[in-house]
């Protein structure tokens, strides 16, 4: 049965409208923003293309004497550092825990865990600034009353970075606990029955029979989770605005600014693929990492 | 011996849920905390010490959240957006399609391309997409709002992934009964496709309802606001009014908690990134 051309062009009519759309808004602006890296595109750029200037690398090598996009690379660097290590043993932890049995207040925690990571960031960042609030939050309240604290949370530059660490670390620790949970959910029974005949602790099971079986899961996790703290945007940007002393700006939120609020937009752009570039890297770095593991 | 053993083991089990239940109250704490306030007057809240429920119950900051600001009007808009992103799941569900079971010239490569897409960090794309909807004129307008967020990689992946599953013999059976590509895809593989439809639904109200980048960027007028920009200006501009504000994040938060706990059993299940052996 030969094939008229209609034929041929049917499945075209399924993908292409997803496609165009994946082309216009996020393949093609990859280009775009390589391009005005180069520029020093800003506000009249924008209305008169005439006036859109190529400044080579200059954008490049004026970010590298930045000294506040310099803080927000230390910061973002600060977030990835402590932030992912944190999501991933808090949510394995509570994973493992809620596993242990099966009944209805268990998987009534599962939901309970899973609330933060469905509602919105910008809801939750205005809850957590009341909270924080050093003389009317409920966290002071509670603390001052086993004789605690009052801790500055988001007013003190040393305390900041980690009272939003705090807030983001409580809102992802639901979708990693049920990444890990199904993947627990999947193990054989038969694995932990024959370790119980050979009289391994609970411990030792976990070591080596839970943990080796999670090897992929650990992985997506903390690739995922690198990823979304390089991109720390939302908390930051309602939360503190990247201050006190631009001690909790992250590059995306100065990518943002500059864009944005300063409508530098050449320079932005040159900033975001710094980005795109440490994002890039972390990530081989973790493949590599998952390779030589899994070779071993 | 087999006694104490069972016994060491409910001990364990009680430990590890009181442990847990612990935890739980201090992931739900914030939760409590706001939706309580939100019923507070703010002679209250601004008292040095407050209990944990309201002392006189006030329904005043909801009022307010319509009356005094645009919640009304970020609410219209919210639910224009998220409606229209249904609209995008249907063209992700078409893709997902199209690539789970037709061959066609470049399908590899193209599929390639779309799961490529999923590693563009949106803060690459987010200067020159604003470019490009400024070029077509589209900045300060629903539609601007809209567009950038319609179609993603991650969806058209798991909609090719489920589709795949489907047995090619049900498609033949029909495409020798006479039955038009389009007829098929309406009647046979959209009714069959429910359990990723359901995921992929909440989702996509999930994700419509918390727009908040986009509409950030690209609206520069109020009328054209999302509940979480409006959110966001409402916290800028009433800093100390934590009832109001509190009362607007529960406008937000409550309806999001309460579709999850009635579908929760779709979304959960919806997680195992592990192989299948």
């Amino acid at each position: 049965m030969a094939k008229t051309l209609r034929d041929k062009l049917v499945p075209y009519t399924f993908v292409l409208p997803a496609l165009l759309l994946l082309a216009l808004f996020s393949l093609i602006p990859i280009f775009i923003a390589l391009i005005i890296s180069f520029t020093g595109l800003d506000i009249t750029g924008l209305g008169d293309w005439s006036q859109i200037k190529f400044i080579g690398l200059q954008n490049y090598t004026q970010l590298f004497h930045d000294s506040a996009f310099l803080q927000s690379i230390l910061n973002t660097g600060y977030y990835v550092v402590i932030g992912v290590p944190l999501v991933i043993l808090l949510s394995l932890t509570v994973a493992i825990l809620i596993n242990f049995g099966q009944n209805r207040f268990f998987r009534f925690m599962r939901l309970v865990f899973y609330t933060p990571s469905i509602t919105n960031t910008v809801a939750v960042a205005v809850v957590w600034t009341y909270m924080y609030n050093p003389s009317m939050g409920l966290l002071n309240n509670l603390f001052g009353k086993i004789g605690m604290g009052p801790f500055p949370w988001l007013s003190d530059p040393a305390t900041a970075k980690i009272s939003l660490i705090i807030l983001a670390v409580w809102k992802a620790i639901g979708l990693n606990m049920l990444i890990f949970l199904a993947a627990l959910q999947g193990i054989p029974e038969s694995l932990y029955e024959a370790a119980e005949l050979d009289g391994a602790g609970w411990w030792q099971q976990t070591r080596h029979i839970t943990l080796p079986s999670l090897s992929f899961s650990i992985f997506f996790v903390t690739v995922t989770t690198l990823i979304g703290w390089f991109q720390f945007f939302d908390e930051p940007f309602v939360m503190t605005k990247g201050g006190p002393l631009n001690s909790t700006n992250s590059v995306a939120l100065f990518v943002y600014q500059n864009g944005f609020q300063n409508s530098n937009f050449g320079y932005a752009a040159a900033g975001s693929f710094i980005m795109f570039a440490a994002i890039i890297l972390a990530t081989l770095v973790q493949f590599k990492l998952q390779k030589k593991q899994q070779g071993l | 011996m087999i006694n104490g053993n069972k016994s060491a083991v409910r001990n364990g089990k009680v430990a590890v849920g009181a442990i847990l239940l612990f935890w739980g109250v201090i992931t739900i704490l914030p939760f409590l905390w706001m939706f309580l306030s939100s019923f507070k007057s703010n002679a209250e809240i601004s008292q040095a010490t407050q209990n944990f429920l309201p002392n006189h119950w006030t329904f005043d900051n909801y009022k307010r959240l319509f009356v005094d600001s645009n919640f009304g009007v970020y609410l219209k808009n919210t639910l224009i957006i998220t409606l229209f992103s249904f609209l995008g799941m249907l063209l992700n569900a078409m893709a997902g399609y199209g690539f789970a079971k037709f061959k066609f010239k470049g399908r590899g490569p193209l599929f390639i391309l779309v799961l490529a897409t999923m590693m563009i960090p949106g803060q690459v794309t987010m200067i020159p997409v604003y470019l490009i909807l400024n070029e077509m004129h589209l900045t300060n307008t629903l539609a601007g709002i809209i567009l950038p967020g319609l179609v993603g990689a991650f969806a058209i992946f798991l909609f090719r992934q489920f589709m795949s599953n489907i047995s090619n013999s049900i498609i033949e059976a029909a495409r020798l009964d006479g039955a038009s590509e389009w007829y098929i895809f309406w009647h046979i593989i959209i009714p069959i496709s429910k359990p990723v439809l359901a995921v992929q639904g909440i989702l996509t109200f999930i994700g419509g309802w918390n727009a908040f980048l986009w509409p950030l960027i690209i609206a520069n007028d109020q009328k054209y606001y999302t509940l979480s920009v409006g959110l966001q200006l409402l916290q800028g501009q009433h800093t100390s009014d934590y009832g109001l504000q509190m009362a607007g994040s529960s406008f937000m938060v409550i309806p999001i908690v309460i579709i999850f706990i009635i579908f929760q059993k779709y979304i959960l299940q919806g997680f195992n990134v592990q192989a299948e052996k």
